[in-house]
């Protein structure tokens, strides 16, 4: 094939193909252009503010290296005037995040970044070896993709900061369309695409004793935080051109998998987007796009009345984080649909269902969100079967989407007893309460303090089951806690 | 025309992890394939499977006798859809980069 010339310069080689647009570019225009798209989002949706202080959440893998790399040209070349910290959390895991936490310290030298590493164990008492060790190898994503939702936005209050950006790019968000599209979620479809969030932390005075015996959770309380939003600048850049970025910058970034769910990234949704990028490479866009649009049309949608600034009252109007959040992070290796990470979004999920059954999203989901009985029961069972379907698009994690569509008929009604039901995993989880209360706003966790649409919030569940089976470490935690708190 | 194409194949982004953990290969290629056609990157792509790759699990580096959706293959730097894909015939002391997409930080 004769070598294209760059259709920006005319000049140089072509050696990059856009996936959006088909456009070939050479080395200097593509790393320009990438630039300016990034600035074009960041500045249509007024993402920051001159003066805010930003938690780059920083795993040292491809997206956080490219995001802080790029936010740290950008803020020089339109002097944003925004003060850059590296915010890593660390789970605990050895072998696994130590070599990531490397890279993360060299990203920081390089860009001259402070950098945060907030522990596990710092802020729950608990590695996720040690968890591991406790609960075995299965379930444990859960554990993990739940501590690690928190874990930003703890670390961000720790450091004073209001503001955490997070590496999700393009496909995380189609992912994520993809999958609520497949569950029929539209609430959280909605939630899903907004480039911005919030999460109202809301941290109350310390209670009298954190979860379980430790107390770890409220221990970081004080700073007065009430409300950490978190944006995805990426949200429209491909996760091949940010490779492609990070290759031909020479970004130093790190590539791991989870050692506990080591197959993890074969996952479903995943999948399905790669195979349709290949196809047509500019559907991962019109995905996104597509659930934006939807997103405007569902009811009580926060979109339409954000609030662009920072003023004060984003945080009533901010569609929730803790809602939305999911697609990157909820477990640590590739933050993509792993089955780790989904098992965690089932485990949220499941929250939610209790949630919507006690009808928090009000206009949304309202009383009972009616749901004909047999119908639906039907198809849901006729679709059961596809969505088994093993290997090929949707692998591993359609088990787990299955219970959450199991699930899914609970708190609306008792289940009709089908015949046809075969999944005897339903049992295991815990059955959202059939007796509905009549509204309940989302509050903060009566133990931690953190916001949560139940009493307890899922982390201080997950850590009282924990506690209860090692009382006795709880003085050793505190001592490394103490130990971890002068790490930042 | 010589019989092997001695060219450098690296693996990034978590591939290399299939690959030995080592990210840089030397490799010796056939310059012909068996049919006697010249070396495409297909037949590379067969040959790493048969002849570089310990690891059991090819499906993280190929599906459907190609490489695995997620995969970016770079010959000399360029995007090898500018290039002919899988078509594109190798030369002596090309550079052919296969970097994943799919792994996590």
């Amino acid at each position: 094939m004769a070598p294209s010339p760059c259709a920006r310069c005319k000049v140089n080689r072509a050696l990059i193909l856009r996936p959006k647009n088909h456009q070939r570019l050479c080395k200097p225009c593509f790393i320009a252009t990438f630039e300016a798209e990034i600035h074009h989002t960041i500045t249509t949706n007024n993402l920051f503010q001159r003066g805010e202080r930003i938690a780059i959440g920083a795993s040292g893998g491809k997206d956080s290296t490219v995001l802080a790399s790029v936010l740290k040209t950008l803020n020089e070349r339109h002097d944003y005037g925004l003060e850059l910290i590296l915010l890593s959390i660390d789970e605990g895991i050895k072998g696994y995040r130590d070599d990531s936490l490397e890279t993360v310290k060299r990203n920081a030298v390089q860009y001259g970044m402070e950098l945060c590493i907030i522990g596990y164990d710092e802020l729950y008492g608990w590695t996720m070896d040690q968890v591991v060790e406790q609960v075995g190898k299965k379930g444990n994503c859960t554990y993990c993709g739940v501590f690690r939702r928190q874990a930003l936005d703890r670390g961000a209050a720790k450091l004073g900061v209001r503001h955490v950006v997070t590496g999700h790019n393009a496909d995380d968000v189609a992912e994520t369309v993809l999958m609520n599209l497949l569950r029929g979620d539209l609430p959280r479809l909605s939630r899903s695409t907004s480039i911005i969030t919030s999460m109202p932390s809301a941290i109350a005075p310390p209670k009298a004793s954190g979860p379980g015996t430790s107390g770890v959770i409220g221990k970081n309380t004080n700073h007065g935080i009430t409300d950490v939003r978190r944006s995805k600048p990426l949200k429209y850049a491909y996760e091949k051109e940010i490779v492609l970025y990070a290759h031909h910058k020479n970004l130093d970034y790190f590539s791991t998998e989870c050692i506990y769910s080591p197959e993890a990234f074969r996952g479903s949704a995943r999948t399905l987007i790669k195979n349709l990028e290949k196809i047509r490479p500019s559907s991962i866009l019109d995905v996104v796009r597509s659930g934006e649009d939807m997103a405007r049309l569902v009811p009580g949608n926060e979109d339409a009345k954000r609030c662009e600034g920072a003023c004060k009252s984003t945080r009533s109007n901010l569609p929730s984080a803790e809602e939305e959040e999911e697609g990157a992070g909820g477990c640590g290796t590739s933050g993509r649909s792993t089955g780790g990470e989904m098992a965690a979004m089932e485990a949220k999920l499941l929250h939610n269902d209790v949630a919507s059954a006690q009808v928090l999203e009000t206009e949304i989901t309202l009383p009972a969100r009616p749901r004909p009985r047999n119908g639906q029961a039907h198809d849901r069972h006729a679709h059961t079967p596809f969505t088994n379907e093993p290997p090929s698009a949707a692998t591993s994690s359609g088990g787990q989407r299955h219970d959450r569509i199991d699930d899914d008929t609970t708190p609306t009604t008792p289940r009709p007893k089908s015949p046809t039901k075969k999944r005897s995993t339903t049992h295991t989880l815990p059955h959202p309460p059939k007796t509905q209360k009549p509204a309940q706003k989302m509050g903060q966790c009566a133990r931690c303090g953190y916001l949560s649409s139940q009493s307890i919030c899922k982390a201080c569940v997950l850590l009282e089951g924990l506690n209860k089976s090692r009382p006795k470490l709880a003085i050793d935690i505190q001592l490394d806690a103490a130990e971890e708190a002068g790490r930042c | 025309m010589p019989d092997t194409l001695d060219i450098t194949v690296e693996f990034t982004g978590g591939l290399e992890m299939l690959f030995s953990n080592q990210r840089k290969h030397a490799i010796s290629l056939p310059s012909r394939e068996e049919d006697g056609n010249p070396a495409t990157i297909a037949f590379l792509v067969r040959y790493l499977c048969q002849s570089v790759m310990k690891d059991r699990r090819k499906e993280l580096f190929v599906l459907d006798d190609t490489v695995r959706p997620g995969i970016l293959v770079l010959i000399n730097d360029a995007d090898w859809e500018l290039e002919g894909e899988d078509k594109y015939e190798i030369q002596k002391r090309d550079n052919i980069l296969f970097v994943s997409t799919l792994h996590g930080g």
